[in-house]
C-alpha cells in the first residue's frame, strides 16, 4: 500500500491522533518511545477481554483452549513475521528490557564465568548496558565497548580488535533510539561468528520501521517491544535459537514453566514455557499479533520507504532553518532526529513546543554514554511513524521558529 | 513583606498573561535576569540533578538572621520559576521560610514544573528550600 496517497485512511485507524492538545492539534513526534494504537489491536484487546478471558494451557474448558489456541497463534504470527524457523523459539516476555535481562540472567548463568568478556557498543539503551552490569557484577566479566564516530556510525576496525578467546557474546542495537544509526548487524554477526561469539540483537527501534529476518541476519537473540511496533504495553518477544533456549538455565520459576515440581526434584517444561514462567499476558500476545498483521498488510518496505521520505523531507526543512546541531549522520539512518537548537535547552524547547501540541522527546533518552561522547546533557528528539505526516513536520518547524523568538 | 504578600503580588503579575507565549516570555526574561551563580558554588553539594535539566541553591543566613538563597539551572525556563521562588522565599527567617505554603506557583499555571514526571530538579530544589531553612533554624535555636 502506498502510505502517502492512503495517509488519511490510515490516519482515520488511529483515534488518539485526533486530540488537540492545549488548543492545537496533536503532532505526535515520539514513536521511538511508544506508537500509537490502531483500532484493530484496541478492538483486540476489547475481544480478548469481553470473548475468550480465560487462562492458557490448564484449562480443558472452552474458553481456555480458545485463549490458548489464540496465544500460541500468535507466537506463530511473530514466528512468521521474524522468519524465525520454529514458534517455539518465540518467547513472550514484558518487552525489550525483560527480553535482554532474560537472556543476561540465563545465558550468563549457563556460560558465563569470572573473566570471560562480553561486548557491547557505545551507542546502547541503557537496557542493553545495566543488564550485563549487573552480571558483571554477579560474575566477574568484563565489557568491552564499540565505539562511534561523529556521523554515529559503530568503528567496525575496533570491533574486530575487541575479541579474544575470552568473549562469550555481543549484544548490540540493530537501530540506535538516538541517533537513528542503522548498524551493519548482519556484518556484525558474521564478524562475531567468526569467532564462535553469538549475538543478541536488541531490535526494539528496527522492528516497528525495516524488514527483519532473524534466519537472513543469522542472529542467535532478537529482541523487541510489542508497544513499539503499535501493540499494546507489557508484551514483549525474545527470539533466540533452540541450541542455545535449550541450553540455557530458566530464568523464573514459577507455573508453566515446569514438568514436574517435588521438594527432591524439579524438571522444567520444553521450549518455549521454559521461559514462560506463570500466567502469561495472552491478550497482549493477540493484540501483538494484530499489531504485526496491520503493519504487515501495508508491508515493511512501504513504511520503510514512507519513513525515510519523512526523515529526508524533516531534515531539509529543518536544515533550512539553520542554526541546528544534529546527532547521528550516518547515510544508514531510520527516521529519528535528535537536535540541538541552537543555544536552546531541551527543556525549554520541549516545553514550549508542548505548548503548540507538538510531542517530542527531550533529555538523555536513556542512553548516557552517547550524551557524554558529544559532550552532551541531552537532546530534542523526533521520531516519526507511518501515520506521520509532511504537515506535520511542518508544524515542528514553524514551532521551532515561534520559539526561537523567545530567546 | 511576608511570604505570601510576596506570592500574591507574583500572582497579580501574571494574572496580565492569558497568553502561555506572554507567560513564558516573562518567565524566560526572569531566568536570563536572575543574578550570576557563580561558578565555583556549582559543586557537587549544591547540585540537585533532575532527569532533564540540574538546578544548583545554595543559601547562606545574613545578619539579621535572614535567610538568603541563590541558584542556577541549565535550563531557562527552570532558572526562571527559579527566580521567582527565590524571590519569594529569600530574605526570610528560617521560621517563615519552614511555615511557608507555596501556592503561587499552582496559581499562575506552572503546576506542570513542579510535577516529579517533569523530572527537572524543581520539585527537589523545594524540598532543599525547605531543608536549607530547617538547618538555619537549629543553628539559631542554639
Amino acid at each position: 500500500m502506498d502510505i502517502n496517497t492512503h495517509i488519511e485512511s490510515i490516519r482515520a485507524q488511529f483515534p488518539i491522533l485526533t486530540q488537540t492538545v492545549h488548543k492545537h492539534p496533536l503532532v505526535y513526534l515520539d514513536n521511538a518511545a511508544t506508537t500509537q494504537k490502531p483500532w484493530s489491536v484496541i478492538k483486540k484487546i476489547e475481544e480478548g477481554y469481553t470473548t475468550q478471558n480465560a487462562n492458557v494451557h490448564r484449562g480443558v474448558h472452552f474458553l481456555s483452549q480458545m485463549a490458548t489456541e489464540a496465544h500460541e497463534a500468535a507466537r506463530i504470527t511473530v514466528q512468521q513475521f521474524l522468519g524465525a524457523a520454529h514458534s517455539h523459539e518465540i518467547i513472550f516476555t514484558r518487552g525489550t528490557t525483560e527480553s535482554i535481562n532474560l537472556v543476561a540472567h540465563s545465558f550468563g548463568e549457563t556460560f558465563l564465568q569470572a573473566g570471560d568478556e562480553i561486548i557491547v557498543s557505545q551507542m546502547e539503551h541503557h537496557s542493553n548496558i545495566v543488564p550485563w552490569q549487573l552480571l558483571q557484577m554477579r560474575k566477574g566479566i568484563s565489557i568491552k565497548v564499540i565505539p562511534f564516530n561523529e556521523q554515529g556510525e559503530l568503528d567496525m576496525q575496533v570491533f574486530a580488535s575487541l575479541f579474544s578467546e575470552k568473549t562469550k557474546l555481543v549484544a548490540v542495537t540493530h537501530v540506535s533510539n538516538v541517533l537513528g544509526t542503522i548498524n551493519p548487524v548482519k556484518e556484525i554477526i558474521q564478524i562475531a561468528h567468526s569467532h564462535q561469539v553469538p549475538v543478541l540483537v536488541d531490535g526494539a527501534q528496527s522492528v516497528p520501521h525495516i524488514a527483519v529476518n532473524v534466519v537472513e541476519l543469522d542472529a542467535d537473540f532478537y529482541v523487541f517491544s510489542g508497544h513499539k511496533i503499535y501493540g499494546p504495553t507489557g508484551i514483549g518477544v525474545l527470539y533466540g535459537k533452540e541450541k542455545w533456549l535449550e541450553a540455557m538455565m530458566p530464568y523464573q520459576g514459577g507455573g508453566e514453566m515446569i514438568a514436574q515440581v517435588s521438594f527432591e526434584k524439579t524438571t522444567f517444561n520444553e521450549l518455549p514455557y521454559k521461559f514462560e514462567a506463570g500466567t502469561p499476558d495472552f491478550i497482549g500476545s493477540t493484540a501483538l499479533a494484530e499489531a504485526i498483521r496491520y503493519v504487515q498488510n501495508i508491508g515493511m518496505d512501504q513504511i520503510a520507504a514512507y519513513e525515510t521520505y519523512l526523515l529526508n523531507y524533516a531534515i531539509q526543512q529543518l536544515q533550512a532553518l539553520g542554526d541546528i546541531r544534529f546527532f547521528g549522520t550516518s547515510a544508514h539512518k531510520s527516521a529519528v532526529i535528535s537536535m540541538q537548537v541552537g543555544n536552546i535547552h531541551h527543556y525549554d524547547m520541549g516545553t514550549l513546543l508542548d505548548k503548540l501540541g507538538i510531542a517530542l522527546r527531550t533529555g538523555h533518552h536513556c542512553a548516557q554514554p552517547i550524551m557524554k561522547h558529544f559532550g552532551i546533557e541531552g537532546t530534542l528528539r523526533a521520531s516519526f511513524a507511518l501515520y506521520n505526516t509532511t504537515q506535520e513536520i511542518d508544524a515542528l518547524v514553524a514551532g521551532i521558529k515561534r520559539v526561537k523568538q523567545l530567546f | 513583606m511576608t511570604i505570601n504578600q510576596l506570592q500574591d503580588e507574583v500572582i497579580e503579575d501574571f494574572a496580565i498573561f492569558d497568553d502561555w507565549f506572554d507567560k513564558y516570555s516573562r518567565i524566560i526574561e526572569l531566568g536570563n535576569e536572575l543574578p550570576a551563580f557563580p561558578e565555583q558554588k556549582k559543586l557537587p553539594e549544591n547540585l540537585i540533578e533532575g532527569c532533564q535539566s540540574k538546578v544548583w541553591i545554595d543559601a547562606r543566613l545574613d545578619e539579621n538572621g535572614l535567610v538568603v538563597f541563590s541558584g542556577d539551572s541549565d535550563a531557562v525556563i527552570v532558572k526562571g520559576i527559579l527566580a521567582l521562588l527565590l524571590h519569594v522565599v529569600s530574605n526570610h527567617t528560617p521560621q517563615e521560610i519552614i511555615e511557608t505554603d507555596l501556592y503561587f506557583i499552582n496559581e499562575i499555571g506552572l503546576k506542570e514544573h513542579l510535577s516529579p514526571t517533569r523530572s527537572n530538579g524543581l520539585l527537589a530544589m523545594v524540598k532543599q528550600l525547605k531543608f536549607y531553612a530547617i538547618a538555619f533554624q537549629s543553628q539559631v535555636g542554639k
